[in-house]
């Protein structure tokens, strides 16, 4: 079992109370942080720790911060993004219910050092169980004196509050977000200007993930120059991963960046194994949105390197042999899924969830998840094999967010490494669809 | 999206509820109420038996000082809200990949078969709604149903007999009657 920074005391009973989270160490970071160290000095530590956006894009929180723009006199505001949709991942629910002070602690840190006096977190809808462990968190905080006026004596005000979204995944893009938090449709806005110099209310504001926010606390607690002994070159420190699938046991595990995928997969303190015996037959890594990829690329790269749990070993090959950590999302498939299934239901996923407002992606989506039901239902044809690559092909880089690009990852990568089985569909129209009726009574394992 | 429907009277808000509302608003900085709609629509929904008629959703645009047409068009952007009205209990099943991978479909399935209706769709006697969902975020608990704000994991045909009876008895949370 690895080193675990976030979830260390995760399972201590009552830790989601202030006193048992504050008796394990909590909110020493906090006094470290007010105490002894300037908002520059914070922000030079996490660019230090090289900590990357853990929400899925993996940008580099602390040159996020540094570009937040200082107008005098104008607020600026920190987002947390706990809008949670992407298919696979479920993490930043389970830090949230489990240790919701841990990210209060982070944001608070975080706060400081953006100078924001006012922060939110935008928490998905359906998640409203946990806003109500996270608002008593809140509650408390305020209580002791680790939020509202002069914090610990050190005259850094800061307000916190959380509001729920309504359903819409594409709140998770962080402009969509901040119009949501405006109250209006989650549609993302055109970038530049970009939201760290005309963000909420068209002030200066930051957006991070969960995870990467509660990633501040260790970060400052430890040092950067410590945090970064733990990983590889360039994945530092842990992460928290999301399993799934047609595993012994799924849920939320806290890795250190770099162990071995066929450790992660088969290894008893995480999934410890495929369910029933059964063979493995793909793999998404990192949420929906990534490439799949097939048995043969998964423990191993194509240059036969042991294909590790990071950023850089889990994209090694690009998107031809590789794919990516994304969120962490982290979806095992048994030897008896059907792929072209599986890739017709994430199509559905997406052309549900397009906000609608660029046509190539409105359009584009919709047509994907048509094509692919034709062939996953035995009515497809040969043509529309590559008319799928050619929708992708015209929306890819022609949307305002990335979400039209998302959609068609997964599409591309599926054919890629299981063509045969698009075309199986194709010329086996009787037997596909028979087939998925017999797989889908065989799956009900519970 | 079947705004014509004018049948549903305003709900009277409980005291509770009124003081949620003013709570929520006072979190954003003066002028900035309409940030709190989501939330208000939350709250207000629940008061009216889990479903926003146009009235209703009238009455939120004034509570926040807003037009009406603000609250429509979001209203129809976010999916949780409903905009006709549902049963007692409503049932969201988690369709999405890993759930799939996991059985979704069945449960699906066993369902309509049931509750005797197809997904979308309410019973006669108004006590169950059914309803699919993407991606509700318990991908390693599958398959599962979203019933107000609880998650039921992990199911199987058995847990949804326990669920329904319970839900007859009334043991879980459904929507107010009004």
């Amino acid at each position: 079992m690895g080193r675990k920074l976030l979830l260390e005391h995760a399972d201590v009973p009552g830790i989601e109370t202030f006193d048992v989270y504050r008796k394990h160490g909590g909110y020493r970071s906090v006094e470290k942080a007010l105490k002894t160290m300037s908002p520059d000095d914070v922000v030079e530590e996490v660019k230090k720790a090289t900590l990357k956006g853990r929400g899925g894009a993996g940008f580099p929180a602390g040159m996020k911060w540094s570009f937040i723009a200082k107008p005098e006199g104008v607020p600026r505001y920190l987002l947390c993004n706990a809008d949670e949709s992407e298919p696979g991942t479920f993490k930043d629910r389970y830090l949230m219910e489990h240790i919701p002070h841990l990210l209060i602690e982070g944001m608070i840190v975080s706060s400081y050092a953006l100078g924001a006096n006012r922060a939110f977190i935008y928490i998905r809808g359906e998640y409203m169980f946990v806003l109500r462990i996270m608002e008593k968190a809140i509650a408390e905080a305020y209580e002791k004196g680790f939020l509202g006026k002069n914090i610990l004596g050190s005259g850094f005000d800061l307000d916190l509050s959380i509001a729920p979204g309504g359903g819409a995944y594409i709140c998770g893009e962080e402009t969509a977000l901040i119009e949501s938090l405006e109250g209006k449709r989650g549609n993302p806005r055109m970038k530049p200007p970009f939201p760290a110099v005309q963000g909420l209310w068209q002030c200066p504001t930051v957006v991070n993930n969960v995870e990467t926010l509660a990633t501040v606390v260790p970060i400052i607690n430890l040092t950067a120059d410590e945090y970064t002994k733990i990983g590889t070159e360039q994945s530092k420190g842990t992460k928290l991963i999301s399993a799934s699938g047609n595993i012994v046991r799924g849920g939320v595990y806290e890795i250190e960046l770099g162990i071995s995928v066929e450790e992660f997969i088969y290894g008893d303190d995480y999934c410890r194994g495929i369910k029933d015996g059964k063979k493995l037959k793909a793999l998404v890594p990192g949420g929906s949105s990534v490439p799949i990829l097939p048995a043969h690329l998964i423990t191993k790269t194509a240059n036969g390197d042991t294909r590790m749990m990071s950023y850089e070993s889990l994209s090694d090959g690009g998107f031809a042999t590789g794919s990516m950590l994304g969120s962490g999302g982290f979806i095992v498939f048994d030897e008896d899924q059907c792929i072209v299934r599986n890739t017709w239901n994430f199509a559905r996923f997406y052309a549900h969830e397009s906000c609608g407002q660029c046509s190539p992606c409105r359009e584009g989506t919709g047509w994907m998840e048509k094509v692919l039901n034709r062939i996953e239902h035995g009515k497809g044809t040969m043509r529309d094999i590559d008319l799928l690559a050619d929708i992708n092909k015209k929306s890819e880089g022609n949307t305002i967010c990335p979400l039209g690009d998302a959609a068609g990852w997964p599409v591309a990568a599926a054919i890629r490494h299981f063509r045969e089985e698009f075309e199986w569909h194709v010329t086996h129209p009787d037997e596909a669809v028979k087939r998925n009726y017999g797989m889908l009574k065989g799956s009900l394992a519970h | 999206m079947k705004l014509e429907i004018r049948e549903q009277k305003r709900p009277e808000l409980s005291e509770a509820a009124k003081a949620e509302i003013a709570r929520v608003i006072a979190q954003y900085p003066e002028g900035r109420q309409k940030s709190a709609i989501l939330r208000v629509m939350h709250i207000v929904e629940e008061e009216a038996g889990g479903w926003l008629s146009p009235d209703t959703m009238d009455m939120i645009a004034e509570i926040l000082n807003i037009q009406p047409i603000e609250v429509y068009e979001v209203a129809t952007f976010y999916t949780m809200f409903n905009l006709q009205p549902v049963g007692k209990y409503v049932f969201e099943v988690c369709r999405t990949g890993p759930c799939m991978l996991v059985g979704s479909d069945n449960i699906i399935e066993y369902l309509e078969k049931k509750l005797n209706i197809k997904v979308g769709e309410t019973t006669e006697d108004k006590m169950f709604t059914l309803k699919t969902a993407e991606c509700l975020g318990a991908c390693g608990y599958g398959p599962m149903l979203q019933c107000g704000e609880k998650y039921f994991e992990y199911l199987t045909t058995e847990k949804i007999d326990e669920l329904i009876e319970a839900c007859r008895r009334g043991e879980v949370k459904g929507n107010k009657v009004v």
